[in-house]
């Protein structure tokens, strides 16, 4: 590490960010650094001296900053618990801790650096080429290389921090606060339309900040004081700086990120004035340390106060690399000469060469020496497109500011849709047909010459501002800028004879490696993508996809603008998941009787939204605690809360009719005050819901369904019925109503216990009756239903009414056993009596006969939904059954749900419910078997976990209480 | 995400929606064949442009008819059913059979943007 203890810059005009009045230490690799509030670690550590930063991912070069402003990977840090940290974006702190990645041992000395060496073991490709051959070797490779890849340590034990979401509105959202987005933002809003503002850095003037105009510093930041002071004086215009836009999708519907929050955004017209991403020059070594953008250099110095170096070489194309020389000898610097790939002239030429710069005209960079820092670059003479002299001069330096041009951020018009186009006239892309709301301003839509930038971005701003409000609006200012031709160089790639040109840094790929993708066979744009690797590192291909296209299309010899892009996508920026998942809302829908039980120890479970009890008791007691609920349901009573069934009140004259439709069994002639059960198919057969219709009025049906279903059987009844339109009402009352089931040989006890003026008597009120009145007071809607087994009444209530019919239903049922039971037993009270639960037992093609359920169809009516594939089906023969079956012997290991039943080496069935029955002391359960195989007695075997097949017999259902006798007590 | 008009609750996001199927005439199944019916089951037209489907506000439980690009995604109209119903009278009275939904039959360009 070489150390220059005087990188601060004393001069007046440098340091916009940082206050020197407040130092602070941290440390990096266990050292200590100084640095100043607003310095952020990069520019920090570039001002103690420190440029090395990293190692590079395949090759373990070393690496230091290449933008100073996020976009490029050589900046990844470890900070704390925190991986994958930007250097040159993350503030420094007092105290900070930071940690370099990626090397094993010191920074300086890499013992992974070897791999420098072993370029030919990992050609391009070499996934698809090496460590797998022999068969069987790739494990001996696979762990010393999943070690040594990856960037970055995650912490598990790293704590959960705060992230949120919030939602924004807008007429006109620009994207970029430089000077094209300040002018476009400014016009908006003088143009009358809500205008939001978003940057990404924390202040706003983009390149204004630090760049020169026709070679006059004060030019620039003059007018980016001008803009910002009328931006901020704007009410209707809101900034926000330090976030990120992210994704630009449909409708205008906009993603950003700012800090820990997530921002959803809905604005009617968009202006994409993003900038461009610098482009680097391809040569021998172009990866050194110290060799960095100008751009780069010239943020360190105006925005940090940081010299990059004390002898400086630029090498450029354009005027913004002699803006940068003039920059570095403002700042204190020496500037050993400047390397002009052309001929360029202007102001800021005429003032270098006033200063007394050398300049060399048609001359490049062809390699660099030194291995932490760059400590000399060789020059040469370009004598042809990517073709040079020999090396012709070594200039001694410590860092290399390079300027070649540039390429449009065009990624999130990509997004919205626009298509990117390379345009030959001045070598670089555009988007074109962006669709309708999104338009693009300033060096995105290749403007650059900044009075044709502030012309273009005004119009399109005034314009954007009419189409948000709905006033006429003329038509697209056209972008047309004859100073875009002299900015990106067409070819500024110089191979050499000895290799290691890097195209793209973060994946460590040199021109040969583009070169012999081609030549492998991937030369699509699309396969070199993927099969090099080029662009998918962090930096996305910012700085390597021009480059790659370029040497693609020398290899190929079709133009860059036939070669064609790859598809951007969004996100633009990595999104952490937290911001996908912090303060999600997701609700939870809770019975009004769910106080009671939390205070009765009830361990929950989700029904959908719903939260409804397993068990009560406690978590490690729970199969003991399911097996007292059962007993007690059997013997004494049992009390269910069952609210978040489905409930629908069906009214009108045609409501018979229409249930007679959507049901499968006959409902026309049901006499008022009786229940009958109701199954529903859908319209090619298959079983989608099970309930009960009570019949309480002849124009009046409460029809219940089951909790996961109802939505989707009220769907469908309304559905039908806007093409049927029959003279009726379906409403769905199931967050009306509570209910609750009482059922076991105690349960008309308790009911006659309560002052009511429903006659609860066997003859008055038979099984499968339906009655409403008042229960202690409480409107109410009792059923007579079995689901469980046992003498039983589902008693429906307001919701309001809710908490207290379950209060009075307990006092009433405490002298007689009563105790309350959970989802977990009800099922298992249903298994003993073979009563299948749709969606467990039934799948997505079972039909009413395979699930034994033929008694339920009508054979008489001419039409429900459903019936016409039913008989299709029955007539070509159904191949399955569900029947009840028994263990031939209950104390071996127990089936589960879903386990295979197998003969022969072949699956020929499933089980879809099982259970060790408390009440039969033996394990019951449904499956499906082929029919032919479904008679009593048949024997079959099952094949549990561990692949233990155990033998089991078809038993007829219901296992419990065969005669129903219990049920109509 | 998109937007989408409904026509009884207005500009809502897609998100409120749920997609009900193209709109087909259901066969008589009294009369309808096994072939018949096995095809309103389970064959789709499946067109490249412009087709008539239903949609569901979710919300408001409110059903109607929208008509969509299946190319472009864009969603062309909205309307209620009856407005649906009154359109295909119009049409039979009026003589003109209802324009088949027009399908683009062949590759369409990429250029080199897919992937």
């Amino acid at each position: 590490m070489s150390a220059s203890p005087t990188s601060r810059i004393e001069n007046g005009g440098f340091g916009l960010l940082i206050d020197r009045t407040k130092p602070m230490s941290f440390t990096f690799d266990g050292r200590l650094f100084n640095g100043y509030h607003g310095d952020t670690i990069a520019s920090a550590l570039y001002g103690a001296g420190q440029v090395l930063l990293s190692r590079s991912f395949k090759y373990h070069r070393p690496r230091g900053a290449l933008t100073m402003n996020g976009l490029d990977a050589n900046t990844l840090v470890q900070v704390a618990d925190e991986p994958n940290v930007r250097a040159d974006l993350h503030a420094v702190t007092p105290g900070l801790a930071v940690t370099s990645i990626n090397r094993l041992g010191s920074l300086e000395r890499d013992a992974f650096s070897v791999m420098d060496y072993f370029g030919r073991f990992l050609p391009v490709g070499f996934y698809y080429k090496t460590f797998f051959r022999p068969a069987g070797v790739w494990k001996y490779f696979e762990r010393p290389i999943r070690i040594m890849a990856g960037l970055g340590t995650l912490d598990p034990r790293a704590a959960h921090k705060y992230y949120d979401k919030a939602y924004l509105f807008t007429g006109v959202l620009v994207v970029g606060g430089g000077q094209a987005g300040l002018q476009a933002a400014i016009a908006a809003a003088e143009g009358g339309a809500d205008t939001l503002l978003i940057e990404e850095n924390s202040e706003l003037g983009g390149s204004l900040l630090y760049g020169r105009i026709d070679g006059s510093r004060e030019t620039a930041e003059a007018l980016r004081r001008d803009l910002v002071a009328k931006a901020r004086s704007l009410k209707n215009l809101t900034i926000l700086t330090s976030t990120v836009v992210t994704g630009l999708f449909t409708d205008g519907w906009v993603a950003a990120v700012s800090g820990n929050r997530l921002l959803k955004i809905r604005t009617r017209q968009t202006i994409v004035a993003a900038g461009s991403f610098d482009q680097p020059i391809v040569f021998r070594n172009n990866d050194r340390p110290g060799i960095l953008f100008a751009t780069a250099a010239q943020r360190l110095m105006r925005l940090y106060g940081v010299r990059p170096g004390t002898r400086a070489v630029i090498a450029t194309s354009n005027t913004f690399g002699y803006d940068a020389a003039l920059d570095l000898l403002d700042a204190g610097g020496e500037v050993a000469a400047i390397v002009d790939l052309g001929a360029t002239s202007g102001p800021a030429v005429e003032a270098a060469r006033a200063r007394g710069i050398r300049i060399l005209n048609n001359a490049t960079l062809v390699d660099a020496k030194g291995y932490l820092r760059v400590e000399s670059v060789g020059v040469a003479a370009i004598t042809g497109t990517g073709k040079t002299s020999a090396v012709t001069d070594w200039l001694t330096c410590d860092c290399v500011l390079i300027s070649v041009g540039c390429s449009p951020a065009l990624n999130l018009a990509s997004h919205a849709g626009a298509k990117v186009v390379f345009d030959p006239a001045i070598q670089m892309h555009r988007a074109i047909n962006p669709p309708q709301g999104v338009s693009l301003a300033g060096s995105a839509a290749s403007l650059w010459t900044p009075d044709r930038v502030a012309s273009h971005a005004k119009a399109t701003g005034t314009r954007a501002a009419h189409l948000a409000t709905g006033s006429p609006a003329g038509d697209d200012p056209g972008s047309a800028d004859p100073g875009a031709a002299a900015i990106t160089h067409p070819y500024p790639i110089f191979k050499s004879g000895k290799g290691k040109e890097f195209i793209d840094f973060d994946e460590d790929l040199t021109i040969k490696d583009i070169v012999n993708s081609v030549k492998d066979g991937y030369g699509d744009i699309q396969l070199v993508k993927r099969y090099s690797t080029a662009g998918l590192g962090p930096s996305q291909g910012r700085h390597a996809n021009l480059n790659t296209i370029r040497v693609v299309s020398a290899v190929t010899g079709k133009p860059p603008e036939v070669i064609g892009t790859t598809t951007f996508r969004p996100p633009l920026v990595p999104e952490k998941f937290a911001h996908m998942a912090g303060r999600a809302f997701e609700p939870t829908r809770l019975t009004s009787m769910h106080r009671r039980h939390e205070e009765l120890g009830a361990q929950f479970m989700t029904a959908g939204l719903w939260l409804r009890p397993a068990f009560y008791g406690a978590k490690d007691n729970a199969a003991r605690a399911i097996e007292d609920e059962v007993r007690a349901v059997r013997n004494a009573a049992g009390l269910i809360d069952v609210s978040t069934l489905g409930g629908l009140d069906i009214r009108g004259p045609d409501a018979a009719a229409f249930i007679d439709r959507m049901y499968t069994w006959a409902y026309e002639k049901q006499p008022v005050g009786r229940a009958r059960y109701t199954l529903m198919t859908d319209i090619a057969g298959v079983v989608i819901d099970d309930g009960v219709a009570c019949r309480l009025a002849p124009n009046h049906y409460y029809v219940t369904a089951t909790t996961s279903a109802v939505d989707q059987v009220y769907r469908a009844m309304t559905w039908f019925n806007v093409q049927w339109k029959m003279d009726v009402d379906v409403a769905n009352v199931t967050a009306a109503y509570s209910a609750v089931n009482l059922a076991g040989p105690k349960a008309r006890d308790i009911v006659q216990s309560l002052a009511s003026d429903i006659d609860f008597s066997k003859e008055a009120f038979p099984y499968m009756g339906v009655r409403t009145g008042t229960l202690a007071g409480i409107p109410v809607r009792v059923l007579r239903v079995g689901f469980v087994g046992e003498a039983g009444y589902e008693i429906h209530c307001p919701a309001g009414f809710g908490e207290a019919l379950w209060d009075i239903l307990m006092a009433a049922g405490k002298p007689h056993g009563l105790k309350p039971f959970g989802v977990e037993a009800q099922r298992i009270l249903r298994l003993e009596k073979g009563h299948i639960i749709v969606g467990q037992d039934t799948d997505g093609l079972t039909n009413p006969i395979e699930a034994g359920m033929d008694w339920a169809l009508a054979k008489k009516k001419p039409f429900y939904v459903g019936k016409r594939s039913i008989e299709l089906q029955a007539a070509k023969g159904i191949t399955r059954k569900l029947v009840g079956f028994a263990l031939t012997d209950s104390s071996g290991p127990a089936p589960k749900d879903c386990h295979l039943i197998i003969r022969d080496g072949a699956i020929i069935g499933r089980i879809t419910s099982v259970v060790q029955s408390p009440t039969l002391g033996k394990v019951v359960g449904l499956a499906y078997l082929p029919a032919g195989m479904t008679d009593a007695g048949q024997r079959f075997e099952i094949r549990v976990d561990g692949g233990v097949m155990v033998p089991a017999e078809v038993v007829p259902t219901p296992f419990y209480d065969p005669d129903n006798a219990r049920q109509d007590l | 995400m998109k937007i989408l008009k409904c026509p009884l609750n207005g500009p809502r996001n897609i998100s409120e929606f749920v997609w009900g199927g193209d709109l087909k005439p259901m066969p008589d199944p009294a009369t309808a064949t096994d072939a018949q019916w096995t095809e309103y089951l389970f064959l789709e037209d499946n067109l490249a442009g412009e087709i008539t489907e239903w949609w569901l506000h979710a919300p408001t439980n409110y059903w109607f008819v929208a008509r969509r690009n299946t190319i472009t995604d864009e969603i062309i109209e909205t309307m209620t059913y009856d407005a649906y119903l009154a359109r295909q009278s119009n049409a039979t009275a009026s003589g003109d059979a209802e324009p088949a939904a027009k399908s683009v039959t062949g590759g369409s360009e990429t250029g080199a943007s897919s992937a």
